[in-house]
């Protein structure tokens, strides 16, 4: 168990009120190191299963081991959310701080950093990002691309081990897209991908899995 | 383009360079005594320290005019409803309706004051960025939570105007024209139905996100204000000319009519 990254193991979950549950016995693993994109109909559970793995919803059964320690509580999962960054799909649910500079810096913060410490780790994620000079822009003002970027780096700024990335693509234009697509190759640590466009995956992960019910099948 | 928009923020006047804790204070005592005073030498005088105040913020005229305009309409109504209602000498008769010498004077006091408060809160503190202020507020050691509900209610109230509009625009490429009827009222009731519901799930969306991000409750704030001569200067002096309308108000025998 300790050489995954994620194992999930017999989850069953269910929406309240919804007629078929998401996930029956479903089961997953992720390798440390490995670049994969999650592929399916809406609704087939590709966000529920990110939700899943952060702790924002809990399955009904089954157990989830991240970093081969089984999570359980709300307590584990802080400490999960530490090494794992989930990057949302609306970049204005994650985006809420007047400034840029604050938003990237919220992060570090949270872990305990001093206001210094936190500024300089925001800058040099903003600077890998070629985000120079937005420190003082207010976040509402940006472009939709910029806010997707900004969105990464705020998830990047916490150094996490791990990265989901739900629908990072969506409304997004060519160029904006190039430049993400940049970014995840340059990447060093494992990531997971929700997306619709194939084009994209192909150019950002190694394999992609089709999520149903069960499991996720390799294509 | 967004309608809501922040029309006096920008500029390089002295008040706009001044620091924003100083002027915030200074509004905040100024309308407090404004909103008590109640002889016409403390009101006229604090207006014309509030317009001294507004020829120093170098504003557009135009749009001062306008929003001024704006809080007068209101007042407006005033004119209609005090004079008539307050008890006094009548001055002035209109069949049942008879007009007051202590209510007009009243009513011309209030007009003065609002206007007084107004004018000094556009030059000192529509001149503050609203990102600033909250900042300004966190760092003058108010509650941190009001001050968050602040940049909170600024920072998303962008996104649900445009929300709004969408709604809106979706409304009316389905042919929908507001008459005074049951289907407009209903239609207007979805829509602010749906404006709830939504804005109840982005909270919980940005809350989610929040907590990965490792958010337990805590707000750090990065912003430092550096606090300069020009800001003691423009304190004292503020100092000095409150305490003259004090002294105006509450220590001199009444100079002209008091109510």
């Amino acid at each position: 168990m300790s050489e995954s990254l994620i194992e999930l193991q017999n989850i069953t979950f269910a929406y309240p009120g919804a007629p078929h549950p998401v996930f029956q016995d479903f089961n997953f693993q992720l390798l440390p190191g490995k670049h994969i994109g999650l592929i399916g109909p809406n609704g087939c559970g590709k966000t529920t299963l990110l939700h899943l793995i952060m702790g924002l919803l809990r399955p009904q059964a089954g157990s989830i081991f991240i970093f081969g320690e089984e999570v359980r509580k709300e307590k584990d999962f802080v400490a999960v959310r530490k090494k794992v960054g989930l990057l949302f799909q609306n970049a204005d649910d994650q985006l809420f701080c007047p400034t840029v500079l604050e938003d990237v810096a919220f992060g570090p913060l949270n872990q305990g950093k001093p206001p210094a410490e936190a500024i300089r780790i925001a800058q040099v994620t903003m600077e890998r990002l070629g985000l120079q000079g937005f420190e003082d822009r207010v976040t509402h003002k940006l472009s939709g691309g910029e806010k997707k970027l900004v969105s990464l780096a705020t998830v990047l700024a916490m150094q996490p081990q791990l990265l989901l990335l739900d629908e990072p693509t969506s409304g997004l234009d060519e160029n904006t897209k190039h430049r993400l697509m940049h970014i995840l190759q340059d990447l060093d640590i494992a990531y997971m991908i929700v997306s619709h466009e194939r084009d994209f995956l192909n150019n950002t992960v190694a394999e992609c899995c089709h999520v149903h019910a069960t499991c996720c099948k390799s294509t | 383009m967004s309608t809501i928009q922040e029309l006096f923020s920008e500029g390089a006047s002295l008040a706009h360079r001044l620091d924003p804790r100083g002027k915030i204070v200074v509004a905040g005592l100024f309308a407090l005594l404004m909103a008590v005073a109640t002889t016409y030498a403390a009101t006229l005088a604090g207006l014309a320290l509030a317009i001294i105040c507004l020829a120093l913020a170098r504003l557009p005229w135009k749009k001062v005019v306008v929003r001024l305009l704006v809080v007068n309409s209101f007042i407006f109504f005033l004119w209609f409803i005090l004079p008539l209602t307050y008890p006094g000498d009548v001055v002035w008769r209109f069949g049942p309706l008879a007009a007051t010498r202590q209510g007009l004077i009243y009513t011309g006091l209030i007009t003065l004051k609002s206007n007084a408060i107004i004018i000094a809160l556009i030059a000192l503190v529509a001149t503050v960025p609203v990102v600033t202020l909250g900042q300004a507020l966190h760092n003058l050691r108010l509650p941190g939570k009001l001050c968050h509900l602040l940049l909170f209610t600024y920072r998303y109230l962008f996104v649900f105007e445009q929300e709004f509009h969408r709604l809106v625009q979706a409304m009316k490429i389905r042919g929908f024209r507001p008459r005074t009827n049951l289907h407009t009222y209903r239609s207007h009731a979805y829509l602010a139905a749906m404006l709830l519901v939504r804005s109840y799930d982005r909270a919980d969306r940005v809350f989610q996100a929040m907590l990965c991000r490792g958010f337990h409750g805590v707000f750090y704030s990065l912003r430092t204000f550096s606090w300069q001569r020009r800001d003691g200067i423009f304190v004292v002096l503020s100092m000095l000319a409150l305490m003259t309308l004090f002294y105006l108000e509450w220590l001199m025998p009444s100079l002209l009519v008091r109510v």
